[in-house]
C-alpha cells in the first residue's frame, strides 16, 4: 500500500470496489487482497466476546451461530446486504470503510458499541465504530490504515439487540432508514441502551438522547416516546428519490420503537 | 502491467492462466477459458446472470477479480450436467419451460442448486429470497420457483 503511494486499494470482498473501477469511479495503482490473512477472515470468541475479522464475509456471519444468539441483530442487519451471491463475498469491514450512510451493518454496530481494531504504517489501534465515517464515502483512517477486525463486546443476561430498515422492496434495496437498538435489563428495568440511526445523515448516528430515554426505564410508552422524539431530533436527511426529509425524519421514530420492541422481547429470552 | 499466475479448479478440472490484474473471473471464464456459460447482463452484482460458487460458495463472478482465486475451486454451469445427463433442475427448466429468452438461466440454476445442496426442503418463501438476486425479465419468476420446489419434491420422493 505504502509503495502505490496513495493510489492503493484494500480488496476484501470486492463488492464496492469492482463496481466502482468498473464505473470508472477508481483506477487503483495497486489492489491488495487481504482475504488470505488469517486474522481477516476468521471469527474468534474472545473475552467472552467475538473478534470478527473484518474480511470475513456476510454469508460466514450469518452461519456462525452462537454470534447469531448473541448478537442477532448485527448478524441480520449484515445478511440484509445485497443477494445472496453478495454475501458470500461482501464483508462487515468493507461495508463499513464503504462509509455509504445508508449501510445496513453502521447502525447495528453503533448500537452493538462495536469496537474497531486498525492497524497502520505507525502500529495498532482501537476506534469506537461511531467514529469512523467522517461524511458520506469517507473515513477518518489516515493513509495506509485499515480495519483488521471489529470486536463485539460480551452479552450479559437479558440483553437483546434488533435491526430494522425500511426499503420500498421486500429485499435487495438501500435503506431509507435503518435503526439498530441494543438493550439490557435487570428485572424489568432497562439498565443500558444504544441506538444508532442510518441514512439519515451524513454518517452513521449514535443516537444518547435516545438511549438516556429508554435507561431507567421499563419501555413504558411514554420513555419509547421520548426516545423516538431524540430519534427525529437527531435526524439531518436529505431529500432524494427514496425519500423526502420530513418521510425519514418520521420513520426513524417508528423504527426506534419497533426495534426497541423487538430487541427487549430477545433480551427476555436470553 | 504484468500478468498474474494463478492455479484453480474449474469443474472438478485443474487449470492455470495469465490474467491481467484488473480483469474479473467473469472476463476470465468468458475470455479465455471459453465457458461462456455465465452470462454478464449488468457487471456490477445486480443480476446474478453470472453466478457460480467458489469453494462451494455461491457468488457473482463479476464481482471476483480473475486473481483472487488461486488454489481455489470455481463451479459454473457447465459443470451442472455430467456428460450428456442433465441436472435434475435443467430438466425440470426444460419441462415445466422456466424460461425464455435464456440469459438468466445458467445464473438461475447455479443459484438454485447452491441452495437446494445446502437446504434440500426450502419453503416457497426461503426459495424466492435466495432467488432474489437473480433477476428475469422474461418469466415473471413464477414457473422459475415452481421448477425449484418440484424437483426438491422430487428429490425428497427419491430420498424416501
Ligand atoms: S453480471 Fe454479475 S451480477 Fe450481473
Ligand atoms: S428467461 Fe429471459 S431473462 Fe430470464
Amino acid at each position: 500500500m505504502a509503495a502505490a503511494n496513495g493510489a492503493g486499494r484494500i480488496l476484501a470482498g470486492g463488492t464496492d470496489l469492482l463496481v466502482q473501477m468498473r464505473a470508472g469511479v477508481v483506477a487503483p495503482g495497486a489492489i491488495v487482497d487481504v482475504k488470505r490473512i488469517a486474522e481477516m477472515t476468521t471469527i474468534v470468541e474472545e473475552l467472552g466476546g467475538f473478534r470478527i475479522g473484518a474480511a470475513v464475509s456476510a454469508a460466514v456471519i450469518g452461519e456462525h451461530e452462537r454470534l447469531a444468539q448473541a448478537w442477532p441483530g448485527v448478524v441480520e442487519a449484515v445478511n440484509l446486504i445485497g443477494s445472496k451471491q453478495v454475501q458470500g463475498r461482501a464483508s462487515a469491514g468493507g461495508n463499513l470503510c464503504n462509509a455509504s450512510p445508508a449501510a445496513d451493518s453502521g447502525p447495528a454496530l453503533v448500537a452493538a458499541g462495536a469496537m474497531l481494531t486498525i492497524q497502520g504504517p505507525k502500529g495498532r489501534r482501537d476506534l469506537p465504530v461511531e467514529k469512523l465515517h467522517a461524511g458520506p464515502g469517507r473515513t477518518t483512517l489516515e493513509p495506509g490504515e485499515l480495519i483488521v477486525s471489529i470486536v463485539l463486546p460480551p452479552r450479559p443476561a437479558r440483553s437483546g439487540d434488533a435491526y430494522l430498515r425500511l426499503i420500498p422492496r421486500t429485499e435487495m434495496d438501500i435503506a431509507v432508514v435503518g435503526c439498530g437498538v441494543s438493550l439490557a435489563f435487570e428485572g424489568d428495568v432497562c439498565t443500558s441502551a444504544r441506538v444508532g440511526l442510518g441514512a439519515v445523515a451524513p454518517t452513521v448516528l449514535l443516537v444518547g438522547d435516545a438511549a438516556s430515554a429508554l435507561i431507567g426505564s421499563r419501555l413504558e410508552p411514554d420513555a419509547i416516546a421520548r426516545a423516538a422524539a431524540a430519534c427525529r431530533a437527531a435526524c439531518r436527511p436529505i431529500d432524494d428519490k427514496r425519500g423526502t426529509i420530513a418521510y425519514r425524519t418520521k420513520i426513524a421514530g417508528v423504527l426506534l420503537a419497533r426495534a426497541t420492541a423487538i430487541a427487549a422481547q430477545r433480551a427476555r429470552s436470553h | 502491467m504484468s500478468k498474474i499466475h494463478v492455479s484453480a479448479v474449474v469443474n472438478g478440472e485443474p487449470i492455470e492462466y495469465l490474467c491481467d490484474p484488473a480483469h474479473t473471473l467473469l472476463d476470465v471464464l468468458r475470455d479465455q477459458l471459453g465457458l461462456t456459460g455465465s452470462k454478464e447482463g449488468c457487471g456490477s452484482g445486480d443480476c446474478g446472470a453470472c453466478s457460480v460458487t467458489i469453494d462451494g460458495r455461491l457468488t457473482c463472478a463479476c464481482l471476483v477479480l480473475g486473481a483472487e482465486v488461486d488454489g481455489m475451486s470455481i463451479g459454473t454451469i457447465e459443470g451442472l450436467a455430467q456428460g450428456d445427463q442433465l441436472h435434475p433442475l435443467q430438466k425440470k427448466f426444460v419441462e415445466m419451460a422456466a424460461l425464455q429468452c435464456g440469459v438468466c438461466t445458467p445464473g438461475v440454476l447455479v443459484a438454485a442448486k447452491a441452495l437446494l445442496d445446502r437446504n434440500p426442503d426450502p419453503s416457497e418463501t426461503e426459495v424466492r429470497y435466495w432467488l432474489a438476486g437473480n433477476l428475469c425479465r422474461c418469466t415473471g419468476y413464477d414457473k422459475i420457483i415452481r421448477a425449484v420446489l418440484d424437483v426438491a419434491a422430487d428429490m425428497k420422493e427419491t430420498a424416501r
